[in-house]
């Protein structure tokens, strides 16, 4: 048995994809390479970054669960406004991406 | 043999299967499947007016207390006795409440009158143009996917069986014509009593006895905010609600009712419109409710709706419940047609029906819920047929 390559388990190289030239968003101050189509939940997986908000009574870590906009467990606050749902939120050149703590509204 | 396994036929197993009977409950799909999941589990005595209902909430106000704090569900279904608060725009609308809460109180019901400016000490966020409201400690909440899925899974403790995705197709009938079980897509199950705990869809168990039973639906939404913090703190609605309740009119009504969850997102509420089961999204219907919200509680104007769903309840001509023994059809039991008011009013359901079927005395008089009261006018007459075939195509399976 042999580990399968690195490059077959990139979905681009899979499906052949010629994306058009990757901008920059930030998440946490950390700047992450990003390419155009990709929603911000695939910009963090890319980056290795697999959690992205806090629940709200526990504080325990939450990230992609069904990917599909569907459980509204990936919620993260983009450009400021909190529970956008990260697996449709498609990334824009200049994205500020924080992670959200709790409701992600300190006042209303 | 419960037919339903919805947030009635739950009650009915739980205080049958206390009372000592042997119980089975089916249902064609999941428990809470219907519109027990749909809703937003109201326990509510504030919209009803004085008469048979009133009486049944007031009643089931009582047992859900007991359920909650005696019989230890109180966590698990999410009980919570928040309040609820009916505000008025102008002071006519004031003035009806009052009158409204005078009557009311005469049923047990306790009402206190709040004045404009205290309104903000009760709803810090409510607009500030309102002429005052009414405070209804009584109101109540639960859970009701968990509280029919508990108080199932106790009944079966106590002996009952579930049989869920088992479609009842036929009545088992015997030298009298009495109902002797319920013929389904998986055998046929023998029983002493038929109950028909199918909610909007009861009309169609009770055509399968030949008796007509007018259930129709009345469909619901319900707008689910982002999460945030405690913006409402009970459950808050304008006046006309209630007059939208009591309306027969198949015409969409929408009225603002707003409510925090634990969870954090807020709910928002109440269309009625009869437009048979169609279950498509209506963005006329979301925008309504929307902007009836924002009125009570301007702050929601900068949040956003993350989700919509919506139900159909089970709406009887005269609103009232089909609660007893059919005497047209021996055997056969209803527990249905509760309309909205179906969770906070299974409790008291399940009890009466209890009592009714070993022989005791109710605990109130079950003559204004007979199911017959509707007659046995052709049952293509009524709007079920029609509706029914009308939207074949949209009917959940």
């Amino acid at each position: 048995m042999t580990r399968p390559s690195r490059r077959l388990r990139t979905p681009l190289a899979l499906v052949e994809a010629q994306p058009g030239p990757a901008f920059h968003v930030t998440f946490d101050g950390r700047t992450l390479n990003a390419l155009p189509g990709q929603t911000v939940a695939a910009v963090l997986w890319s980056a290795g970054i697999v959690s992205w908000r806090t629940t709200r009574v526990d504080e325990r870590p939450r990230g992609v669960f069904c990917g599909i906009g569907t459980c509204f467990d990936c919620l993260v606050t983009a450009n400021g406004v909190p529970n956008q749902r990260a697996c449709l939120v498609p990334a824009r050149p200049g994205d500020v991406i924080t992670t959200q703590r709790g409701d992600g509204h300190d006042s209303v | 043999m419960v037919v339903g396994a919805g947030m009635t036929g739950a009650a009915c197993a739980w205080y049958a299967a206390r009372a000592g009977l042997r119980v089975a409950v089916v249902d064609r799909g999941a428990v809470a499947g219907g519109t027990t999941g749909a809703g937003e589990g109201n326990l509510l005595v504030s919209d009803k007016e004085p008469g048979p209902e009133l009486d049944l909430a007031m009643l089931s106000t009582r047992l859900w207390r007991e359920l909650a704090e005696e019989a230890g569900f109180a966590a698990d279904i999410e009980y919570e006795v928040k309040g609820g608060l009916v505000v008025a725009a102008q002071p006519e609308g004031f003035a009806a409440l009052e009158a409204f809460a005078r009557q009311q109180r005469r049923s047990g019901v306790v009402a206190e009158s709040v004045a404009a400016d205290a309104l903000p000490e009760l709803e810090p966020h409510l607009s500030r143009e309102l002429a005052g409201g009414f405070y209804y400690p009584q109101d109540a909440q639960v859970q009701p996917a968990r509280a029919a899925a508990l108080l199932i899974r106790d009944a079966r403790r106590m002996g009952a069986t579930l049989h869920t995705g088992t479609t009842v197709t036929g009545l088992t009938r015997g030298a009298g014509g009495e109902v002797t079980g319920v013929v389904t897509d998986r055998g046929t199950l023998r029983a002493s009593w038929v109950l028909n705990a199918a909610g909007t869809w009861g009309g169609e168990i009770a055509k399968l006895a030949d008796v007509r039973l007018p259930v129709l639906p009345r469909r619901g939404f319900v707008l689910v905010t982002e999460p945030l913090p405690r913006l409402v703190r009970h459950k808050v609605y304008a006046a006309d609600y209630v007059a939208d309740v009591a309306s027969g009119s198949a015409a969409l009504q929408a009225s603002a009712v707003v409510e925090g969850t634990a969870a954090g997102p807020v709910l928002i509420g109440a269309s009625r419109e009869r437009v048979g089961f169609d279950r498509g999204f209506s963005l006329e219907v979301a925008r309504l409710l929307a902007r009836r919200a924002i009125e009570l509680f301007p702050a929601l104007e900068q949040v956003r709706v993350m989700r919509s769903y919506l139900g159909f309840r089970p709406y009887m001509p005269d609103h009232l419940p089909a609660i007893g023994p059919d005497p047209r059809a021996p055997g056969l039991v209803h527990a249905c047609g509760h309309e909205g008011a179906g969770i906070g009013l299974a409790p008291a359901t399940g009890h009466l029906i209890s009592l009714l079927l070993t022989g005791q005395r109710p605990a109130l008089d079950p003559a204004p819920f007979r199911p017959e009261r509707f007659g046995d006018g052709g049952i293509a007459d009524d709007g079920i047929a029609r509706e029914g075939i009308a939207d074949e195509g949209a009917v959940d399976a």
